[in-house]
């Protein structure tokens, strides 16, 4: 093992009043690599984002960020160590403009004031990289189609060079053409060298992209697996319990990777 | 000139090259061309829930009309000069409920704090021969701090605002009078500053004509500079006639609102410091960081919250905003009567400046509005009052068609608001 991964977590409990979500969690994700993570509804995949991305801080265990022990207390902790993530209820100013939810906390400024022009020329680009379906800029977001909302919600994640990114879901409401180009940008993004946490529920995408595939059920790791390698029915054996991995040789495996 | 969302959308962007599009297309009388187009303008703004200030300005002119057929002395140059100034006091205090209704919250202690600013001027100035404007000073930072305790307590508790500024309400009132002590009614200097801030006229006619051409020239250069550097940038940008038109459309109102003030006694500088700290603020909410994170809050304060927002100072920042606008409004409303009592800042106080902020336009489910709802707000109750009172009906007549006029307001906002999601989600 050479250069140590991007992000590490390590033992990551979460529990909301009495109930534990996530009970130690272990996962790895490794510059220029998608790790698929999987599992039915309810077993923890969007909270253990929400524990990444700084929004629901885990209650004990380690984050590792390129080797390095982290503190992620608060969304600008996550966005600072170049965390971006598209959530899986989104997250948008529904009364924002498309511009302005992409820019919404890093505003572009000129002589103090807001530079409207710039912000909605960068959008532009971004977008147009994006999909070939460019929506309204100057609309308030809730006027768009889920669809289009989640487009906007993917392109706020990739401002401002974020080195790993957080999908939860992000092709639920989309199109096929607009699933294809996500599943594209994917590629891309693994291409220039990031890392991707990739949720979804579709096989089919996990198998074509992702390098990796991690499993959660009911809270706590139930496998890792190669996607390469792995039969589809072994993961999906995994994600619906009827292979219950005993928690320590989750460990194992992971170091092997 | 208000708009609904701090963007700048509107109907009439045109593509990066108009000119070699408006050329393409077939000729066509320009007049039919901007009819089409302000159409669908309005079409769109209609089905995207986004009326903004139309409404209000419908109404007003049909209360104009009506009490100008009732009795003619109603848009005499000297009612409304005297209209002018009376929605002063009120509107500054509408102005800070704008940024809390922003939020989607409601500020209900305004009406205490600016009581309590008055009385706490008229204490230090009157009875305690502090020097003025020092008086006006901490009479402006009580209405901050009052404010932004509230503010901070609204923020880390998460309780509603108009929970805790219920609260405010009473604490605040309780200490004017604790303030006021036994004094019962304090007059103010009748030739001093306080006093001079609704009674003092430019009464040259140039001043009120230089307002106008500054305030127009600045609706024209602004956007043209804008559009200018948009082009320079092959990027979507306004008409320049839809710029022009729009400056043009200011430059009537504003020349007439001059020139009917001259003929009483010139441009009040109630009037004029109204005008400027409502276009500051404005400025503030749509053109600022601050500003933005404010539209945001009102948006949602978890995706705000995610975007790393600092959500309480943007929370307790609204407050004190409200709260120093509170004590402003109660500075002009002293001014008025140039006395401050143990009844300052009470009854219908509140109410109208609520009223004022949402027949104006500015929404309660948060995130849409603009600080200019308060002006056309208080120009509708301010003109039914000063209406009612020309012509003589009781009072209980007024508060029904006030209470009438908000009514229909708050339908409006709730419709407008239902069509924009359903519009969403199509
Ligand atoms: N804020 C919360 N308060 C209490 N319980 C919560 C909260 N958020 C999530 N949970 C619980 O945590 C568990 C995991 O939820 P989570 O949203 O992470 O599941 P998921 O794997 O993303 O499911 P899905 O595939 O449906 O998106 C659920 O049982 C849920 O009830
Ligand atoms: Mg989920």
């Amino acid at each position: 093992m050479s250069a140590p991964p991007l992000l590490a977590l390590h033992g990551v409990c979460k529990r909301y009043g009495a109930v534990e979500v996530l009970v130690d969690i272990d996962l790895e994700i490794r510059a220029g690599q998608v790790v698929a993570l999987l599992g039915d509804n309810g077993a923890g995949k969007s909270t253990l984002v929400k524990v990444i991305s700084g929004v629901a801080p885990a209650d004990r265990g380690v984050i590792e960020w390129k080797g390095r022990q982290v503190h992620v207390r608060r969304p600008g902790d996550a966005r600072e160590l170049g965390i971006a993530t598209v959530y899986q209820d989104l997250a948008l100013c529904g009364n924002l403009d498309v511009v302005g939810n992409l820019f919404l906390g890093r505003e572009i400024r000129r002589y103090g004031f807001l530079d409207e022009m710039e912000m909605e020329r960068r959008t532009q680009r971004l977008l147009e990289r994006l999909t070939r379906a460019v929506p309204e800029l100057r609309a308030p977001v809730v006027s768009l189609s889920s669809g289009q909302r989640q487009t906007v919600a993917i392109a706020r994640s990739l401002l401002g060079d974020p080195r790993l990114i957080l999908l939860d879901e992000p092709t639920a409401a989309l199109g096929l053409q607009q699933t294809t180009e996500v599943m594209d940008l994917v590629d891309e993004l693994r291409d220039r060298g990031m890392g991707v946490l990739l949720i979804s529920h579709n096989m089919g995408d996990v198998k074509a992209l992702a390098d990796r595939a991690a499993v959660l059920r009911l809270g706590r790791n139930n496998g890792f697996f190669d996607v390469n390698t792995a039969s589809q029915e072994q993961i999906i054996a995994s994600v619906t319990g009827a292979t219950e991995n005993a928690p320590r040789r989750h460990t194992h495996q992971e170091a092997a990777w | 000139m208000v708009k609904g969302t701090p963007d700048t959308a509107d109907g009439s962007r045109t593509g990066p090259s108009p000119a070699s599009g408006a050329r393409a297309a077939p000729r066509r009388p320009a007049l039919a061309r901007s009819l089409e187009r302000w159409g669908a303008f309005a079409r769109r703004r209609l089905r995207a829930g986004e009326l903004g200030s139309l409404p209000v300005v419908v109404v007003l002119a049909i209360v104009w009309i009506t009490f100008q057929s009732l009795d003619d002395s109603f848009l005499s140059p000297r009612n409304l000069s005297n209209l002018s100034v009376d929605i002063v006091g009120t509107g500054m205090i509408a102005v800070g409920i704008v940024f809390v209704l922003l939020l989607g919250e409601l500020d209900l202690s305004v009406g205490s704090v600016s009581g309590l600013a008055a009385a706490v001027f008229a204490v230090l100035n009157v009875n305690n021969g502090v020097p003025e404007w020092l008086a006006v000073i901490v009479a402006v930072l009580a209405g901050t701090a009052a404010g932004a305790v509230q503010g901070y307590s609204f923020a880390r508790t998460r309780v509603p605002a108009f929970v805790v500024t219920l609260a405010g309400l009473l604490t605040w009132n309780g200490l004017m009078l604790y303030v006021l002590g036994s004094s019962g009614t304090i007059n103010l200097d009748a030739n001093g500053l306080v006093a001079a801030l609704t009674g003092y006229y430019f009464t040259q006619d140039a001043v009120a004509y230089a307002v106008a051409a500054l305030a127009v020239a600045l609706v024209f250069l602004v956007p043209y500079q804008d559009m200018r550097r948009r082009v320079a940038a092959r990027m979507p940008h306004r008409s320049l006639r839809f710029v022009v038109a729009r400056a043009a459309g200011l430059a009537v109102v504003a020349f007439a609102a001059a020139f009917v003030l001259n003929r009483f006694q010139g441009l009040p500088l109630a009037l004029l410091i109204f005008l400027v700290v409502v276009a500051g603020l404005d400025t503030v909410l749509r053109r600022t960081r601050y500003g933005r994170q404010v539209y945001a809050l009102g948006g949602g304060v978890e995706a705000a919250r995610r975007a790393s927002l600092g959500v309480t100072r943007v929370q307790t920042a609204v407050l004190a905003v409200s709260g120093t606008m509170a004590a402003i409004g109660g500075l002009f409303l002293a001014s008025r009567i140039t006395s401050v009592s143990q009844s300052s800042g009470t009854g219908v106080l509140l109410l109208n400046a609520l009223a004022a902020a949402v027949i104006g336009g500015t929404s309660l489910f948060g995130g849409r509005g603009s600080t200019w709802s308060a002006v056309l707000g208080m120009l509708v109750i301010q003109s039914i009052a000063s209406g009612m009172a020309i012509t003589d009906t009781p009072a209980a007549v007024q508060f029904m068609i006030t209470g009438g006029v908000l009514f229909a307001a708050v339908v409006i906002d709730a419709l407008s608001r239902r069509s924009q999601e359903a519009y969403g989600r199509a």
